[in-house]
């Protein structure tokens, strides 16, 4: 992974030294909360409902041991002795004391990590699949682009005062994990006569408006990214509304001028900049990061001890149905440690969980640790011989719930449990239906499932791209949520189909139920998922299950 | 939030600890909604709150939020209101768990 070097170390223990100075400045009252307030925001503190929240970004949600240790130190010395890992591979703290913040973010840099550019107007967090550089489908490990991309727009002058907040991913399979067409940006590595390039996606997002991103340019050269990537968000730059900000984002500036008037501006823009572009500076940057990405050197290992765990232990043979991901190398796996307990917090860990899974990565992981955008931890090169062990120490710790990709799987947003833009709870149904599918034993029998749940409109939950999302809204002072059907996130992004009416707090679970009764009955044998089904059936049959009880008691 | 001229109060999060704090009638911040003072005129809450925006050194974000009074104090109107007189529901944290 990317070790810092003088130049990045200097570079953020000066933006810290100037935040400590900020921040004293703002408690003796020097500085007015409108004048801190943006300065606060481009260190990723927020104020929410109960507390202030400190945003971290992990870039590309990639971590190390020492990195993983130091989050669980910060969470116990200066929180409530847990990190909550959110779906933009960030980890938020929620309550820190203003005072406090500068000591948390000089303990961040220790270990090379910071808050910069977690919130504002700017390049946020780049992030990108969290099985990179492991992933058995995978044609390049995007990594170290994501990197490049990050020293590019960190602290980038031309960029901190953008219409609105710009967000990019990147992927480097054909396989999307990471969500590329939800993004301002997304970049997926393609191939094209053995040259490596992107396929550049421009306009998705979700919020309030949700789009699929747009195909500005289905194959650009791996060198041009960064003229490319400069000319796109200049040119959103100055075309970007200002006016009003919920027409703010590059999504809104393709829809209102058409993709083929941005592409020919952006290339304009490309052809003009293109050129001022240090191409031989950049490549040798390029390659002194990927020489840091390298792949860990992998012995080979007899794969007997995992297939007799799994033919004498039931436990760990449901554990890795579920929780393992093929590698590259056949006697590795890429493990999921579920933060998903049945009936626990989505994405939260607590600090001794954090050190558990850094001691994991250091002992049998090539201390590598990944977040997942779907808010689970990921140890993505283990060896197939150690996962008995692996197993049994994450079980010890709560972390080994059986449950990836699976209906209690679920993305969370914090919702107005935390949440200050709220308008429902988003955890407590996520909890809830956790709960109610245990105790139904139906978990398995489901199969493959993605439920996203946001407690408003702005959708940090995901919730369009659930194949069920839930969002939850302010319906006459009371909590109601909206289901959405057939979503997808992936390289085949669709935006989900809204049932109906919303549902009370206390019904949204029993309508989640009539749902899965729907699809357990109706489809075709136990290898056509929920989505398939849903494809095949469409909307009709299932909104008929949610609201028939609601039309018998009108009869 | 506030609308109309419902009974209300005078809420923030404090500058350092961020937490949710109310204006009593001695013009301090408590911790305890119960404790806060009502506005039943928008005249008299609107002065309030201008004043309490100057006091920009020791909260943030002030706003008025409708409460229904009641013997034992003034109560939430909004889930809202009472989710930030509590805490979260997913641990006990925050307000309910310093009471
Ligand atoms: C203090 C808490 C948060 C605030 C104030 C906040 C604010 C917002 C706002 C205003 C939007 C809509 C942007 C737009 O439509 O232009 C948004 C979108 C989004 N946020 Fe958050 N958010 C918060 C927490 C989170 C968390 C915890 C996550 C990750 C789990 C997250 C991830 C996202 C994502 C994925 C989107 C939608 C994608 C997009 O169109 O940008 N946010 N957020
Ligand atoms: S979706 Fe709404 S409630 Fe959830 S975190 Fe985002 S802004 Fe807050």
């Amino acid at each position: 992974m990317y070790h810092y070097d003088d130049f990045d170390r200097a570079f953020l223990a000066e933006r810290n030294r100037q935040f400590r100075a900020q921040v004293a400045r703002r408690i003796d009252g020097s500085l007015t909360e409108e004048e801190f307030r943006p300065l606060r925001l481009m260190n990723g503190l927020y104020l929410q409902l109960h507390a202030y929240m400190l945003r971290v970004a992990i870039p590309y949600g990639t971590l190390n041991p020492d990195q993983l240790r130091k989050l669980a130190d910060i969470a116990e010395r200066w929180d409530k002795g847990y990190g909550h890992f959110t779906t933009r591979q960030n980890i938020q703290f929620n309550w820190p004391r203003l005072a406090d913040v500068p000591d948390m973010l000089d303990a961040l840099a220790e270990v090379g990590l910071h808050a910069i550019q977690t919130s504002g107007n700017t390049i946020r967090n780049v992030t990108s699949d969290h099985f990179a550089g492991a992933a058995a489908d995978e044609i390049a490990d995007p990594r170290p682009w994501a990197e490049l991309i990050r020293q590019w727009s960190t602290d980038h002058p031309e960029f901190q005062f953008l219409p609105r907040k710009f967000k990019i991913a990147v992927t480097g399979s054909p396989r999307d994990r990471t969500v590329t067409r939800a993004h301002d940006i997304g970049l997926r590595m393609v191939r094209q006569q053995g040259r490596q390039g992107f396929e550049v996606i421009v306009g998705g997002g979700l919020g309030r408006t949700p789009m699929i991103g747009k195909v500005v340019r289905d194959f650009l050269p791996v060198e041009d990214l960064l003229p490319y990537l400069e000319a796109i968000v200049s040119t959103y730059n100055l075309l970007g509304r200002r006016d009003n900000k919920y027409k703010a984002r590059i999504k809104i500036t393709v829809h209102e001028h058409g993709l083929d008037r941005v592409r020919e501006l952006v290339e304009a823009r490309f052809a003009e900049i293109g050129p001022l572009f240090d191409k031989a500076a950049t490549a040798a940057q390029l390659g002194r990061i990927a020489a840091m990405f390298r792949r860990p050197p992998l012995q080979a290992r007899p794969a007997a001890p995992y297939h007799a765990a799994r033919t004498a232990d039931a436990v760990f043979r449901a554990w890795s149905d579920t929780n393992l991901h093929p590698h590259r190398a056949a006697d590795h796996a890429i493990v999921t440690i579920s933060l998903k307990a049945h009936g626990a917090t989505p994405g939260d860990a607590t600090s001794d969980q954090m050190r558990l899974v850094a001691d994991l990565a250091e002992a049998h992981g090539h201390g590598e640790i990944r977040v997942s955008h779907e808010q689970n931890l990921v140890l993505p090169h283990v060896a197939l011989a150690d996962l008995p062990a692996v197993h049994a120490a994450l079980r010890a710790a709560g972390l080994a719930t059986a449950n990836a990709g699976l209906i209690s799987d679920i993305i969370a947003c914090p919702g107005m449990d935390y949440c200050a833009l709220a308008t429902a709870r988003s955890i407590p149904v996520a909890q809830d239906i956790a709960l109610r599918f245990e105790e139904l034993r139906l978990e398995h029998d489901i199969g493959p499932l993605k439920i996203k749940i946001s407690g408003c409109i702005n959708a940090c939950g995901h919730h369009h791209v659930g194949h069920i999302g839930i969002l939850g809204l302010d319906r006459a002072g009371v909590e109601n949520y909206q289901i959405t059907l057939g979503g997808d996130g992936t390289e085949t992004a669709t935006l989900g189909e809204r049932t109906g009416p919303g549902f009370a707090h206390d019904q949204i679970v029993p309508a989640i139920e009539r749902i899965l009764q729907t699809y357990l009955k109706l489809r075709n044998d136990r290898s056509e998922t929920f989505l398939q089904a849903y494809r095949r059936l469409g909307l009709a049959p299932f909104r008929a299950a949610l609201y028939q009880e609601d039309r018998a008691d009108a009869a | 939030m506030a609308r109309g001229s419902a009974a209300r109060v005078v809420t923030a999060n404090a500058l350092i600890e961020g937490d949710v704090v109310w204006l009593t009638a001695e013009g301090r911040w408590t911790r305890d909604l119960r404790q806060a003072q009502v506005f039943s005129d928008d005249e008299s809450a609107s002065a309030a709150l201008a004043a309490a925006e100057a006091r920009s050194g020791e909260v943030v974000g002030c706003y008025l939020a409708n409460v229904r009074p009641t013997p034992n104090g003034p109560e939430p109107e909004h889930f809202r209101e009472d989710f930030r007189r509590r805490g979260p529901s997913n641990y006990f944290h925050g307000k309910q768990a310093e009471a």
